[in-house]
């Protein structure tokens, strides 16, 4: 288990480097004048050229890398013509915009981003593998029926649909719910859950589809193999054999994807963000990606590659508690 | 009241009548035994018993009484109560057949529990006791154990436990050793001998093999297509059939005791240069502490026109020899010379054919390989190789889901043929297949062999088949071959101690003879 556990990490940490070198290269070496960019469409070209010193655009590529590797785990100075500016580890850079450090800027979205991603996962997942259950459990008869039509539906709607409809009737119409106004957990929890239950069911309701079909299909794929009809043969109850004998092997590959996907919703869930005006790291993306703000653009979707790699990870080690074969494979 | 009455039982599946009006009953502490090939209903019949087939869409027709429980009458409750408490069943393959997320005594414990009022302890306690009664060694410590820790035969083992656990009136036991080497096959089957012996419990044993039948039961039952063909003693139906679909059966089982009945080619050429020719080769797979040899220091040769058999246990090495003949694997260290055109036959006749192809096309692709591009050719020459191992040459638009499991493994052997190779290895080419199904092949195979002048290595777990098809045979085990020699001398006087074992192991197709022999194996594990 040990050796595992290494192993998996080690892992983890290379695929972060390489991410990181693919990221890096994509966006620097992309066409356009970085230092033009960065200084701003009205700059002199001796303004461009003090920027361009400013930021080693003159070094070698593999240089640049090296600095930016080296700001990411010790911290890097920047000279800003009249200073100098020391950005801390792990620094991911200046903004272009507006030149404030890119870590800063990005933690200060993640909590409101996290916030969402978290509730709603856990709302999907028990929305996603409580539906599969339930048409495993009903199958053949009409409720699984409907319950397919309903997740077939789920699949094909956007968020901004269900979450328009759901503004229309629990705000605007019944009034059970304010329109969401993000409050941080740590200002007042209450009002913080009350504000993101609107953003969390939304979200939940579109990303529960896949859930109740890949728990379905799993579970009708582990009931049929030979474990369970042996237990089935021996008298054991539906129930016991549902819980104890299937659950387990049906839900592997539903959390594997449940990692995927709140790794990425780390990323910011654009939309969801956008539609209920929560201030995450989705719209931030968009912004600096209008602007060809490329420090934020790297940084950020190094921040997305390493939730993805840590919850992938994380998922992985909860499957090899669960299941030993897997540390021996 | 016996302990099992079934009258005109009929299951149908979608369409499909897999069992038609099946009828037979089992005395308390009786064995019967029911005997047919793949697709004969026995299985079905078995699981029908349990009322296993119940919610899966299968219909199940007439009367079923096991243990004075009616099993189609009877609620979910009542079933429940039958199944593992008065009668248990035991599957064919051991591994998928335990839960892998738990301990091997946990499951036992678990089956413990639904049938008797027993605190976890107690149910833990029992499910050691019966560990230990099947043999299991530190069974406390290995019971908690899960079941990929266990080699097949403790696994099978397991299972056994599992179905004592609750000491039923009536055990299932359904292939409980196809899936076990053959030594391994008569230590479960000794258990199970000596279980009944000392419970008194019934036995329902649903086989293939004839020849495990005769040593486990003193009835019966042959099925073919769903009916009862022949019901009897095992000493009258196996020693003098009287419908001709179980004498034909009979006929077709390979015999181990008995010297080869058709010879195939001409006699090896011993002055020729060797087509094959292995000196101390190993292959090892893996590096630093989990390097395994696979095959370590085999030394051997194959000549023109003759048949060498290579038997062994799994993991003894032979398939992956088998792989080194013909080139699919280079030898780790020694040397390895071929002279011939070298193809291989595949063990699964399902699987080594592209099911989107059709099967014209999979036997042309040695032709295209080496280079023939004239379609006009190509086709003429596979319509000539289909009608070569009997089959109809307008096949060759076919898909091989159109054919059965022996058709199948023809469309192998003419892939085989297809690039005239003067050596044919044929890793247990047979075993998945029916007897009769076997019979035929095996005969077609030394058919082509007497025409083609063929050289064939025949690999196999089965000693009877190679027996039957080799001139000379090499018993491997733990990547070495122990004994080697012309077949009629290494079988009937085996010298190496293993040799002997393997063949002590195989089951006799006499109940006399099976008794005997039971014996003779107490005295060589004792030995």
């Amino acid at each position: 288990m040990k050796w595992f556990l290494l192993r998996r990490l080690g892992g983890a940490v290379f695929v972060l480097l390489a991410l990181s070198v693919v990221v890096y290269a994509a966006f620097y070496v992309a066409p356009g004048n970085v230092a033009q960019i960065a200084c701003g469409p009205r700059c002199s070209p001796a303004q461009v050229a003090q920027v361009s010193e400013q930021l080693h655009l003159g070094d070698p590529l593999y240089l640049q890398y090296a600095h930016f590797l080296q700001g990411l785990f010790t911290g890097r100075d920047y000279s800003t013509g009249t200073g100098v500016l020391h950005c801390q580890a792990p620094c991911l850079g200046l903004s272009y915009q507006s030149d404030q450090q890119v870590t800063e800027l990005i933690l200060a979205k993640l909590p409101a981003t996290a916030s969402l991603a978290l509730g709603a996962f856990v709302l999907w997942m028990l929305l996603g593998v409580g539906t599969g259950l339930l048409s495993v459990w009903r199958r053949g008869r009409p409720t699984e029926r409907v319950l397919t039509w309903i997740t077939l539906a789920g699949m094909a709607t956007p968020v901004f649909v269900i979450g328009l409809l759901l503004i229309i009737i629990l705000v605007t119409a019944l009034q059970i719910l304010p329109f969401p106004d993000y409050v941080p957990l740590t200002e007042d929890p209450e009002q913080w859950a009350w504000n993101l239950l609107l953003p969390w069911i939304s979200l939940a309701l579109v990303s529960a589809a896949p859930y109740a079909r890949m728990t379905r299909a799993s579970m009708l794929e582990t009931l049929a193999e030979d474990h369970v009809r042996t237990f089935r043969a021996y008298g054991v109850g539906e129930r016991a054999l549902v819980g104890r004998h299937a659950l387990r092997g049906a839900l592997a590959p539903v959390i594997a994807l449940g990692a995927l996907d709140i790794g990425s919703m780390f990323g910011g869930a654009v939309l969801t963000e956008s539609l209920f005006g929560i201030p995450g790291v989705g719209r931030e993306l968009v912004d600096a990606v209008k602007h060809v703000d490329l420090p934020v653009v790297v940084g950020l979707v190094l921040v997305t590659g390493f939730f993805v790699v840590l919850a992938n990870a994380v998922a992985d080690i909860l499957q090899a508690m669960a299941d030993r074969r897997v540390v021996l494979a | 009241m016996s302990l099992v009455e079934v009258s005109d039982l009929s299951i149908s599946f979608g369409g499909v009548r897999a069992v038609d009006g099946l009828s037979f009953s089992l005395e308390a502490g009786g064995a019967l035994g029911v005997v047919g090939e793949s697709g004969s209903g026995k299985s079905a019949s078995a699981y029908a018993l349990l009322g296993l087939h119940r919610g899966t869409g299968a219909k199940v027709g007439g009367s079923i009484r096991v243990a004075g429980v009616d099993v189609t009458a009877a609620d979910d409750a009542e079933l429940r109560a039958l199944r593992g408490a008065k009668a248990a069943v035991v599957f064919q393959d051991p591994l998928s057949s335990l839960d892998p997320y738990y301990a091997v005594g946990d499951q036992i414990a678990e089956v413990y529990r639904v049938h008797n009022r027993a605190s976890r302890r107690a149910a833990r306690a029992r499910a050691v006791e019966v560990l230990d009664r099947v043999g299991i060694p530190d069974a406390l410590r290995r019971s908690r154990s899960r079941p990929h820790e266990f080699s097949g035969g403790m696994r099978q083992r397991a299972l056994i436990a599992m179905a004592l656990a609750c000491e039923p009136q009536l055990l299932i036991a359904d292939e409980p050793t196809t899936a076990l080497d053959v030594t391994v096959q008569a230590q479960i089957l000794d258990l199970l001998h000596d279980l009944r012996r000392e419970t008194g419990m019934g036995l329902l044993l649903v086989t293939h093999d004839v020849g495990v039948a005769a040593e486990s039961v003193d009835e019966v039952l042959v099925m073919q297509s769903g009916r009862a063909v022949e019901r009897g003693p095992v000493s009258e139906v196996l020693v003098a059939p009287r419908e001709p679909y179980t004498r034909a059966l009979l006929a077709a089982v390979p015999r181990v005791a008995e010297a080869r009945t058709s010879s195939g080619a001409k006699p090896a050429d011993d002055t020729g240069a060797p087509l094959v020719e292995a000196v101390d080769v190993r292959q090892v797979f893996g590096r630093g502490k989990s390097a395994l040899a696979a095959v370590d220091g085999v030394s051997l040769t194959v000549r023109r026109g003759e048949t060498l058999g290579i038997v062994g246990e799994s993991g003894s090495g032979k398939t992956t020899l088998g792989r080194m003949l013909v080139g699919l694997l280079e030898p780790t260290s020694g040397r390895l010379t071929r002279d011939a055109r070298v193809q291989m036959v595949f063990q699964d006749p399902v699987s080594s054919l592209n099911p989107r192809r059709s099967i014209g096309e999979s036997v042309a692709d040695p032709l295209r390989a080496s280079g023939e591009r004239d379609e006009v050719v190509i086709r003429a020459r596979v319509r000539d190789l289909l009608t070569r191992v009997g089959l109809a040459p307008e096949s060759y638009d076919r898909y091989p889901h159109e054919f059965s499991g022996g058709q199948r493994q023809r469309v192998g052997i003419a892939r085989a043929l297809a690039a005239e190779p003067e050596l044919i290895v044929c890793d247990e080419a047979v075993s998945a297949l029916d007897v009769t199904t076997q019979a035929q092949v095996t005969a077609l195979l030394a058919e082509l062999q007497r025409e083609l002048g063929l050289a064939l290595v025949f690999i196999a777990h089965d000693l009877a088949v190679v027996r039957q098809v080799s001139d000379r045979v090499a018993v491997m085990r733990q990547g070495r071959i122990v004994e080697e020699g012309e077949v009629d001398e290494v079988y009937g006087n085996p010298r190496d101690p293993y040799t002997k074992q393997l063949l002590a192991a195989v089951p006799a197709l006499d109940p006399a003879l099976a008794t005997v022999r039971r014996a003779a194996r107490k005295e060589l594990a004792a030995a």
